[in-house]
């Protein structure tokens, strides 16, 4: 088990202790081994003298953004090596709304469909009915399965790791390499495991764990590292709750995050439609269940946290790792130490907010549910059970993950409860992630959001971005304001 | 892509940390087709004001040949978008030093011939140094009777100084890429789709 070791900057500041061990030059593939072991020895086609593995993929996902790559295979008048095996998806330009549509976002999504025609790819269209973003979809296809190598030029690739599979982002150059070869180089990254034992408390979520251990780390700690999520509380966690935390990994610096498969993860493919079906199922499973790390494999890094010392979490400035409970104070940029005290006080200046304030009650002007990192059904049955027989006091948009899970939704009554709150309630894509199709937060404005960067500008130029889990950006949207939203449901609860 | 070994040149410094590929290059620019060049378009938002003027106090603004840029830790963190890089090098930077890296953003900057050198500690000196030496052979960085070592992954050492192209270095490989391939589908025939 990992050493207790407290980090002083946390105690300082109050929040509570984070053990962590470290050890250079772990075991790597002679006796037990990791998770990541098996994976990554599963896919090495060869290595390379200076230590670079060449991997095989065994899904490519593109999107409008691979505009670059497309030119650059096109530049050596190069064919995509694996059409069967590479799909697209038009995501970050989609328009959610109805209205005009810039002509620049459907040059993007028409350069995606000619590419997509010109080398035989699978396309999941603007108007399809399985339409999403790519994060959300490959799961929901059956396409993203335990064992499997999965790239996508997109830093959040990692969400897949949610399923025991070897998943990272990647740049043009190497989506370019991937569409030319079905290959990739890459050095083997170290092992790191977050385990974290106990069960997460009412209201607390996969969100807030993810913001938990990068606000205690540092949103660079986890750099060169693939993080593999362990311990009850993680095993604990339905699918979407495991994609929560796999596509955070990159906030917190790691390419990969990884949780082993199990039952779980078993039911939750189980008749997907691109999913193996009768005897090549039971095959895979049984393969599947061998996907986890040994007893006794050793890990470069080890880090665990305790569940029931995480409350739900928000950030207070322009970085992942700028976040406190939501019961805490903005901390005093002075308080942090030297490293971190300049960057502190101009996230301060850039969001508008006063050191030594409560984070809570701190007025937003709209919220955003949604994108790749919270946009799924569990997280819309989240929000809308804080919404529901409520009216929100400021304007928002809801757009789910995909439309299979905007039907759902629909079916389920969670888009009137969202509509009945006054909230609009929007087609699928990135949306207000990151803007691109034009869902922006204009200058200034403040925003509880459910996504996965409150980076300057993110959501516009100026626009000052609160992370949250959905319900706390739902209970925020009722309030008015950043607000715990456990007294909400111990209400909802007492009125039961 | 050309390789290079040792470069001279001006020296910019940005002393922030978590200087993240959103401001780099803010995604409304990432629909422009490379050939227009995105080197107006580097840290927009950070270098001029809301009418988009440049803001004479910004260092790149004073300093608009610097081809050296020294900045804090966790620099290129976020987004896996290339075009970070392409900002860079299409604004003349061909190198840059920072306390850590992005991973995803180091390996974009490789493959654009843009060398990201770690200097863990003592970055200060090098940003007031005007002008700086960085050699790919020694992994120094000098300016007179200043030397400071930097660190840099071997391979990515490697593909800097012979500009090689990975598509064809793969290429040659493709016997053994074709063997794996078979192999694979033996063992795992579930890794290729149902047809949904
Ligand atoms: S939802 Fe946001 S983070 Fe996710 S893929 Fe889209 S833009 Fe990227």
């Amino acid at each position: 088990m990992p050493v207790p070791l407290a980090l002083p900057s946390a105690e300082e500041e109050g929040r509570q202790p984070m053990h962590e061990r470290s050890r250079a030059g772990a075991g790597r593939v002679t006796g037990p081994r990791t998770l990541l072991d098996k994976l990554w020895s599963a896919h090495e086609i060869l290595r390379s003298p200076d230590g670079a593995s060449l991997l095989w993929v065994d899904r490519h996902f593109v999107h409008e953004g691979s505009h670059h790559a497309f030119a650059k295979l096109a530049a050596r008048a190069a064919r995509v090596a694996e059409p069967d095996l590479t799909f697209g998806v038009v995501d970050h330009y989609a328009p959610t709304r109805p209205g005009l549509v810039r002509p620049e976002i459907t040059r993007m999504i028409e350069t995606l469909r000619s590419n997509a025609a010109a080398h035989g790819l699978r396309l999941f269209d603007l108007t399809a009915p399985d339409q999403g973003i790519v994060h959300v979809i490959g799961p929901e296809q059956g396409l993203t399965l335990p064992g499997l190598l999965v790239m996508c030029g997109d830093s959040h690739t990692s969400t897949h790791g949610a399923f025991g599979a070897l998943a990272f982002g990647i740049g043009a150059t190497e989506v370019a390499h991937v569409l030319a070869t079905q290959t990739i180089w890459q050095r083997r990254p170290a092992a790191m495991r977050l385990t974290v034992e106990g069960t997460l408390g009412p209201g607390v979520t996969a969100k807030d764990l993810a913001l938990a251990w990068i606000s205690r780390l540092g949103a660079g700690a986890a750099r060169g590292h693939a993080i593999e999520y362990a311990g009850s509380a993680v095993r604990g966690l339905s699918m979407e709750g495991r994609m929560t935390l796999c596509n955070l990994s990159i906030e917190g610096g790691a390419r990969f995050g990884m949780v082993a498969p199990d039952e779980t993860t078993f039911a939750f493919l189980d008749g997907r439609a691109s999913a193996p079906r009768g005897a090549d199922w039971h095959r895979a499973v049984d393969a599947w269940s061998s996907l986890r790390t040994d007893a006794g494999a050793r890990f470069e890094r080890e880090v665990s946290l305790d569940a029931a010392e995480i409350a739900p979490t928000v950030t207070w400035g322009t970085s992942p790792e700028q976040a406190v409970p939501v019961d805490a104070l903005v901390p005093d940029p002075a308080v942090l130490g030297p490293e971190k005290a300049d960057a502190a006080a101009g996230a301060l200046a850039y969001m508008g907010l006063s050191a030594g304030r409560p984070i809570a009650g701190t007025p937003v002007d709209q919220v955003f549910i949604g994108s790749c990192t919270n946009g799924r059904i569990e997280d819309l049955r989240a929000a809308a059970s804080v919404l529901a027989g409520r009216r929100a006091r400021v304007p928002g948009l809801v757009s789910p993950g995909s439309m299979q899970v905007k039907r759902q939704a629909e079916e389920e009554g969670l888009a009137r409860i969202f509509t009945e709150a006054g909230l609009d309630w929007a087609g699928s894509g990135c949306s207000m992630c990151v803007g691109m199709n034009g869902d922006l937060v204009a200058p200034g404005q403040r925003c509880a959001s459910s996504t996965n960067r409150n980076f300057r500008g993110r959501q516009g130029p100026g626009a000052r971005t609160h992370l949250m889990s959905p319900a706390m950006v739902a209970a925020a949207a009722v309030a008015g304001e950043i607000t715990d939203v456990r007294p909400l449901l111990a209400r909802d609860r007492g009125a039961l | 892509m050309a390789g290079w070994t040792r470069h001279t040149g001006e020296v910019a410094l940005l002393a922030q940390d978590n200087l993240d590929t959103d401001q780099l290059l803010p995604a409304r620019f990432m629909s422009t087709p490379r050939s227009e060049g995105y080197g107006d378009r580097l840290l927009y938002d950070v270098r001029r004001d809301e009418s988009g003027a440049l803001l004479p106090g910004f260092p790149l603004n004073r300093q608009p040949n610097a081809s050296i840029l020294v900045a804090g830790r966790n620099f290129g963190s976020g987004s896996s978008r290339e075009a970070a890089v392409y900002a860079l090098v299409d604004s003349g930077i061909r190198v840059v030093i920072a306390a850590s890296f992005g991973d995803i953003f180091a390996a974009n900057a490789v493959n654009n011939g843009l060398l990201p050198a770690t200097v863990a500690e003592g970055l200060a000196p090098l940003g007031a140094a005007g002008s700086l030496t960085v050699d790919l052979q020694t992994c120094e960085i000098s300016a007179g009777a200043l030397r400071v070592r930097f660190t840099l992954d071997e391979g990515q050492r490697t593909k800097l100084i012979n500009g090689w192209d990975d598509i064809d270095l793969t290429q040659h490989h493709q016997d053994e890429i074709t063997a794996f391939r078979t192999a694979r589908r033996q063992s795992a025939p579930w890794a290729w789709p149902a047809a949904g």
